[in-house]
């Protein structure tokens, strides 16, 4: 048992924090103990890679003093009352003007998730035996030259307490797998992957034999595949696709913490304006039921809610820390989150999701004279203004119709002009729980995103 | 340090071979938002790696915080069911040649000092362009290694590094400009204000006007910062020896081959002075090198720990690197692209319609492995008669690593690091894709 839970048991957790935390001139003051139990499993090719446990608790402490911060983080939890000391000290070298924080009431509450199958319990023989069994069906399939099983689980305690009484303590499972299949011929190498991600719920990665076939069978078509010409084409991307645009293009704009100390952007982004057509609703909900990117308190304590960033079309809302929400005179919307104890908690989405509508995928198709259908992602990033997200798997489209498969294409856009250019949306909605988000070094957070089928004009695609 | 001792000694009670590694730092930040002083943060973490051979078969843990020695050794245990045939052995005891990467200078620079410099540096930018908001981070930090095994190796090393960085946001109506560079060494006096703020500004410059770009195959300039934002991924993928063993690496069977441009010379150096990539020996403990990769545009060497060579029947190159705590796998330490003759100026004035390509955005995404890349150029700029017009938007790039850099028409003849752990000349090359709007 680590050295401050065995303190924490004889003198209280409680306690001790309440003790560290006070009189010290600070306008707040939080602290976060965590500890973290991890299991991950790595194959490359028929290689079982790694196979490991990590074990890790640590801490940090943040406290405000006239507007600005001092963040000090820890692996051991002696002298608690001197760590407080420095981050105050910290934070009194760079302060301004006093700044209070979004008021939130003070709670104490534990949180513990409900799992039908926790796979932080799942013996290690049955997680390899699973492993196994899709390894040898990549493997087994033709033209594949390897493959890439990435299984990761982990189990969080988190403690959060604040100057201002808040005391809270959050169990948080998590779990992630990504499969891909390499296919080589010729000296070209292609690859297609899957990635899946949960709450810690192990039901989600048991019985994906067939889709780790399928996955064979992909990476061994792009061989031979064309790459896509270059150019502006009509798009139409998947439910997968089109959640990781609605977090890309339009997601990270909505942290109220790229725009919140920039007059400029502030006018850009000011409620009210029209983003895109009328039938276009964007929210980020932490509250929805057992997802990757759902919780009950951000880490800054503040209750998580459903925020719709875009509403018919027009910018209603953002995302804020108690800080962003502060300055900008508008509500605390609980996403002020940090990936571990390393890091502050910055301004974050939870699960961002556009609004089912009513057209159906072949409706959509059906008017596509040339265009592109994109599906399934490797990845996306923004700097704001400009986004590109990348498709696993690709068909041109043609007289609306799905025709030939294409190689894996980066999608670019510029999101003032693409959210208008959405011209219809599906009603076909789901969420994808794969991958993870990364800002500002915090990677990776567990996030969702979801949609329907969605329909953008005028996309600029990648290719030769 | 007794500890890890401690934790070696019990885990040969119960295992043929042990190898503890262990990894500390102290890292102080200071954060300027919006060309305001935010955030000053200090950061102390440590942490323990167990890796035994226990039944023929490899297990592996790691902890952190607390005093969870037993803990650790448990679950290296419980993995070791599991884990992979042990077909190979610790290093044992040496004596490793020093390499400089340690510097006492950094213990003198405090808080203060960091936000003076932080300060200077935007005032600097800021005198160019009033309206840029500039966010600038100031860190300084010292790490130390210490690993030993069963075979008798041990190793200790300390290091010091300093970074500057400035990331810049103009925005103009609906525009958004993105600026910014960065800077890092163990060394804090190789880290100048006036380098940093001089390549912003020019960058400033070159953006002050945008320019038309239509879709079409061009001649690029990649400068230092583009090679790192676009070429590099690839080839670091390309060249680890495990892409090569299981063969997803294009690279596989082509050593000795001519696959690269003749003035193409690419090494990776782990004995750099005062590089923040560098050490004196791999987080396995064997010593470091420098290594050449690419000679006049030969393939002559790929990367390895001492698993992935145990298995290609081959010697581990010293690559051996524990990213994000897990367990050794080869990668880079340094990389450095060799400098050719041809000046900067020179590349320009050759261009009759081409881009000088500086950052480029959602590279990494796609097939990396088999060397396509593809992007937004976030920051780039149009050059047309010799002359640089103004900076591109809604452009994307793409093409093929092993095309592009089969034939250069030029290789720079000054380098520059980037980000620390890259040291490149500019790249002049043809056959990369132009797509944009409106076309």
């Amino acid at each position: 048992m680590p050295l401050f839970m065995i303190e924490a048991t004889i003198r209280g957790m409680r306690d001790l924090i309440t003790e560290a935390l006070k009189n010290h001139d600070a306008e707040c003051i939080e602290i976060r103990f965590e500890e973290t139990e991890a299991t991950s499993i790595t194959y490359r090719g028929d290689r079982l890679e790694e196979i490991s446990r990590a074990r890790s608790c640590g801490g940090n402490i943040r406290a405000l003093v006239k507007g600005s911060w001092g963040f000090v983080s820890f692996n051991r939890p002696d002298r608690l009352r001197e760590k407080v000391a420095l981050a105050v000290a910290e934070a009194r070298l760079a302060s301004k003007e006093p700044l209070q924080l979004f008021p939130i009431e003070p709670v104490a509450d534990k949180v513990v998730p409900q799992l039908r199958k926790d796979a932080t319990t799942v013996p290690l023989a049955v997680k390899k035996r699973l492993l196994d069994e899709y390894n040898a069906i990549i493997l087994s399939s033709p033209k594949i030259q390897s493959s890439r099983i990435n299984y990761r689980d982990a189990r969080k305690q988190i403690i959060f307490a604040n100057s201002e009484g808040s005391y809270i303590e959050q169990t948080k499972v998590d779990l992630s797998l990504r499969l891909t299949a390499i296919a080589r011929e010729n000296g070209e190498v292609q690859q297609a992957g899957l990635s899946l991600g949960s709450n810690g719920e192990f039901s989600i990665v048991e019985g994906l034999h067939d889709k780790a076939k399928d996955l064979a069978r992909r990476a061994a078509a792009l061989l031979s595949a064309p790459q896509v010409k270059g150019g502006e084409y009509t798009v139409v991307l998947n439910p997968v696709l089109a959640g990781v645009f609605a977090h890309e293009a339009f997601g990270h704009l909505s942290e109220a913490d790229h725009v919140y100390q920039n007059e400029k952007l502030r006018q850009i982004m000011v409620l009210g304006r029209r983003f895109g057509g009328k039938y276009l609703n964007i929210v980020d909900d932490p509250t929805m039921p057992n997802l990757r990117g759902s919780y009950k308190y951000d880490d800054e304590g503040t209750p998580a809610r459903k925020t719709y960033l875009i509403r018919e079309g027009i910018l209603v809302g953002r995302l804020h820390s108690r800080e962003t929400a502060a300055k900008m005179g508008e509500k605390a919307t609980g996403n002020a989150r940090a990936v571990n104890y390393l890091f502050p908690p910055i301004v974050r989405m939870s699960n961002t999701l556009i609004e089912p509508g009513s057209t159906s995928f072949e409706e959509m198709l059906a008017d596509v004279e040339e265009g592109i259908y994109a599906k399934d992602w490797y990845g996306g990033t923004t700097a704001l203004e400009m986004f590109t997200f990348s498709a696993g798997e690709a068909y041109m489209i043609r007289r609306g119709k799905l025709g030939e498969l294409l190689r894996p294409t980066v999608l670019s856009g510029n999101v003032f002009t693409t959210l208008q250019n959405i011209d219809a949306i599906g009603n076909d909605l789901e969420v994808n729980q794969g991958g993870g988000c990364g800002k500002a070094d915090q990677y990776p957070l567990p996030v969702s995103n979801g949609s329907p089928h969605i329909r953008i004009r005028h996309c600029v695609v990648g290719g030769r | 340090m007794e500890e890890l001792w401690e934790i070696l000694r019990s885990a040969r009670r119960v295992a043929e071979e042990a190898e503890v590694f262990s990894a500390s730092a102290r890292v102080v930040t200071v954060q300027f938002e919006a060309s305001e002083l935010k955030q000053v943060q200090t950061k102390e973490s440590n942490g323990n790696a167990l890796r035994i051979f226990r039944g023929g078969r490899i297990g592996f843990a790691t902890a952190s915080g607390g005093d969870s020695w037993q803990a650790l050794l448990d679950m290296a245990v419980e993995t070791s069911q599991f884990g992979s045939l042990a077909n190979f052995q610790f290093p044992s005891r040496r004596e490793y040649s020093p390499v400089q990467i340690f510097d006492p200078k950094i213990e003198e620079i405090d808080r203060a000092k960091m936000i003076e410099l932080g300060k200077e540096l935007i005032v600097r930018v800021k005198r160019h362009a009033v309206d840029i908001l500039c966010d600038v981070h100031v860190s300084k930090g010292t790490s130390s290694v210490f690993l030993v095994n069963s075979q008798g190796g041990e190793g200790i090393y300390q290091k010091s590094f300093f970074v500057l960085g400035l990331e810049g946001i103009v925005v103009r109506d609906m525009d958004i400009l993105w600026v910014g560079d960065s800077e890092s060494s163990c060394r804090p006096d190789d880290i100048k204000v006036d380098a940093i703020a001089d390549g912003v500004i020019w960058q400033l410059e070159m953006a002050k006007r945008t320019a038309k770009v239509s879709t079409k195959t061009l001649p690029i300039v990649f400068t230092p910062r583009g090679v790192a934002s676009i070429l590099i991924a690839p080839l670091a993928s390309a060249f680890s020896g495990k892409a090569v063993l299981e063969g997803a690496s294009p690279l596989k069977g082509k050593l000795g081959e001519q696959v690269f441009d003749k003035k193409l010379n690419l090494w990776d150096d782990a004995t750099v002075a005062y590089g923040v990539g560098s050490y004196p020996f791999d987080d396995e403990g064997v010593p470091s090198q420098r290594l050449p990769l690419v000679a006049n545009g030969l393939v002559t060497n790929f990367l390895y720990d001492l698993q992935t060579a145990a298995l290609a029947g081959t010697r581990s190159t010293g690559h051996g690197r524990r990213a994000g705590g897990g367990s050794p796998s080869p990668a880079i330490s340094s990389l450095i692209i060799g400098k050719g003759d041809v000046s900067f100026q020179t590349m320009v004035k050759d261009m009759k319609e081409g881009l000088i390509v500086e950052q480029v955005m959602g590279a990494e995404q796609g097939n990396i492995l088999g060397g396509d890349f593809s992007g937004n150029v976030l920051l780039g700029y149009k050059v047309e008669n010799g002359e640089v017009v103004g900076r591109v938007k809604d452009t994307m790039i793409a093409g093929n690593v092993y095309q592009v850099l089969k034939e250069v028409i030029g290789i720079g003849q000054e380098v520059r690091w980037v980000g620390g752990i890259l040291q490149t000349p500019h790249l002049y090359c043809s056959g990369v894709s132009v797509a944009t709007k409106g076309s």
